[in-house]
């Protein structure tokens, strides 16, 4: 025994892996705790209104920036590919099927990640570093119910709620464009837009959000509460913070598409 | 009831790659006031967090009335902190809440007082650290002194039998430091508080302490009462005591 022993972790050959695997561990667990601490955590009423309106209203004009141009984006690009093969009245069918399946929530998702996942491991990652997490403890509050719970059901429930936004916002988006500088009507494009489209569209992009939510309140709350070592310490937990949730969204919704479309709709 | 309030039992505790605790045992008797001493970065704190359960012990254990700190599950944990106050080196208050939310916010987690009670107590807690008016005042808006009294009086909310005290009066001036040292001393003596406080400061050490130990390669290397300690003839404890640079405690 003496005081240059070596972390068996670092020491070992995949060392990255097996702290990666112990990371997935710890969110399990955290995401347990969530779960235990949930029926007392939900009691907390003022607590999850704060931190739905710091996610929900403080993500909104991002959101509505990003869906707006990429409604627009998605309109020209469309056009760009139709011309001189696919009829116009398509355009809006396009637009709303890939804005409410897929841009909405994952462009609403890697949005909302970036400010809100920043935000929630910053603060708490803060609050850890300068003991204030400690101190709670200290007091008999579960840090758990006082601090992640509001933080995981808000923005488990505001995502959906801006991505109706971003849905509308972008659709809009599309609309003008493909109106105001293709030459589309008006009435082509909403007539496309109802070609098929089906509500199971608009669900599985909100099912998508709530499990969106869910990731980026976790990762940041699981970084954040886990800072070490002052203000380098809780930079490094919110980069984690912002790149585990924006790699997850992404691999959560490819899951989620295979299920929805190939089990559940298929 | 067992006769010590905390008993510390060959604990060892390694740190990333150090080894900051190597076999401390110490019992505090029930209103006992202890001061632990020691130059920085021996692991003071980091014995002070095993006592509340903030960390396990790689090895030994920690007993607070008896319960095994390590052993205890999440909720009794939280129980058993109900009962203990710990005053945190930089105050640790909630830079979300005002002075008089962070205060009020153990009341308000574990009793089931009214808001106009929660309010009293809380003026009444920051009454005896000695501030008034700051309720409405965030903990950026305070000074350092007066942000460790307003952690002060959060942490005696719960009126705790057990106070845990880190580095009390560092970054104090002396009439503050002095106000603290007299407070932690009235607590224990009038509410029989049992108290252990981490310090480098000797003044303040031999204030409020019944007894003083000295934390030294991850052992308690000398205890006893301050007159003990005053006339120790250890050089290392008379060096630290006296804050010389030479001497068998070389610098870090």
């Amino acid at each position: 025994m003496n005081g240059t022993d070596v972390d068996p972790l670092e020491r070992a050959p995949f060392g990255f892996l097996l702290g990666w695997l112990r990371d997935v561990g710890e969110v399990i667990i955290l995401l347990g705790d969530v779960l235990r601490e949930l029926p007392q955590g939900l009691r907390k009423i003022s607590l999850i209104v704060q931190q739905m309106v710091a996610i929900g209203i403080g993500s909104m004009p991002l959101t509505l920036i990003v869906a707006l141009f990429t409604g627009a984006v998605a309109a020209v690009q469309a056009a760009y590919q139709f011309r001189d093969y696919v009829p116009m009245i398509y355009l809006g069918t396009v637009i709303g099927k890939s804005v409410v399946i897929e841009l909405g929530p994952v462009l609403t998702a890697l949005v909302v990640g970036g400010r809100v996942g920043a935000s929630i491991a910053a603060e708490l990652g803060t609050m850890r570093v300068t003991e204030q997490v400690d101190a709670m403890e200290t007091m008999g509050i579960s840090p758990t119910r006082y601090l992640v719970v509001p933080r995981v059901v808000a923005a488990t429930l505001m995502l959906p709620v801006l991505t109706i936004f971003a849905d509308t916002i972008a659709i809009l988006g599309g609309y003008m464009v493909a109106v105001l500088t293709m030459g589309v009507s008006g009435h082509t494009f909403t007539s496309g837009l109802r070609l098929y489209f089906h509500m199971r569209d608009v669900f599985s992009g909100l099912v998508k959000a709530y499990f969106f939510g869910t990731i980026i309140s976790t990762m940041g709350c699981y970084y954040g509460l886990r800072s070490e070592g002052g203000a380098e310490g809780v930079g490094v937990a919110t980069t984690h913070a912002v790149v585990a949730s924006c790699v997850l969204v992404l691999i959560v919704d490819y899951l989620l598409a295979s299920f929805l479309f190939r089990v559940v709709f298929a | 009831m067992p006769d010590s309030a905390i008993e510390i039992v060959d604990v060892w505790k390694k740190l990333g790659r150090k080894r900051v605790l190597r076999g401390v045992s110490l019992d505090i008797a029930r209103g006992e006031s202890i001061v632990i001493i020691g130059r920085s970065g021996t692991g003071k704190s980091v014995l002070l967090k095993h006592v509340v359960g903030l960390l396990e012990p790689d090895g030994g254990t920690v007993r607070v009335e008896g319960m095994d700190v390590p052993s205890l599950t999440v909720p009794e944990l939280l129980d058993l902190r109900k009962s203990m106050g710990m005053l945190f080196q930089g105050g640790a208050l909630f830079d979300s809440l005002t002075i008089g939310e962070n205060v009020g916010l153990p009341l308000r987690e574990h009793t089931n007082m009214a808001d106009t009670q929660v309010e009293m107590v809380v003026r009444e807690k920051l009454h005896l650290v000695g501030l008034e008016g700051v309720d409405r005042m965030r903990p950026s808006d305070l000074s350092g002194g007066m942000k460790k009294r307003a952690a002060l009086a959060r942490a005696l909310a719960l009126n705790p039998k057990i106070m845990l005290y880190d580095e009390p009066t560092t970054g104090l001036d002396p009439i503050t430091a002095d106000l603290i040292n007299r407070l932690i001393r009235r607590l224990q003596q009038r509410l029989t508080i049992t108290s252990i406080a981490v310090t480098h400061d000797m003044r303040s050490a031999y204030h409020i302490a019944d007894r003083i130990a000295m934390l030294h390669e991850g052992r308690i290397h000398a205890i006893g009462t301050p007159a003990e300690i005053q006339a120790t003839r250890d050089p290392a404890v008379r060096q630290f005591i006296e804050g010389s640079a030479e001497g068998p405690l070389l610098p870090t």
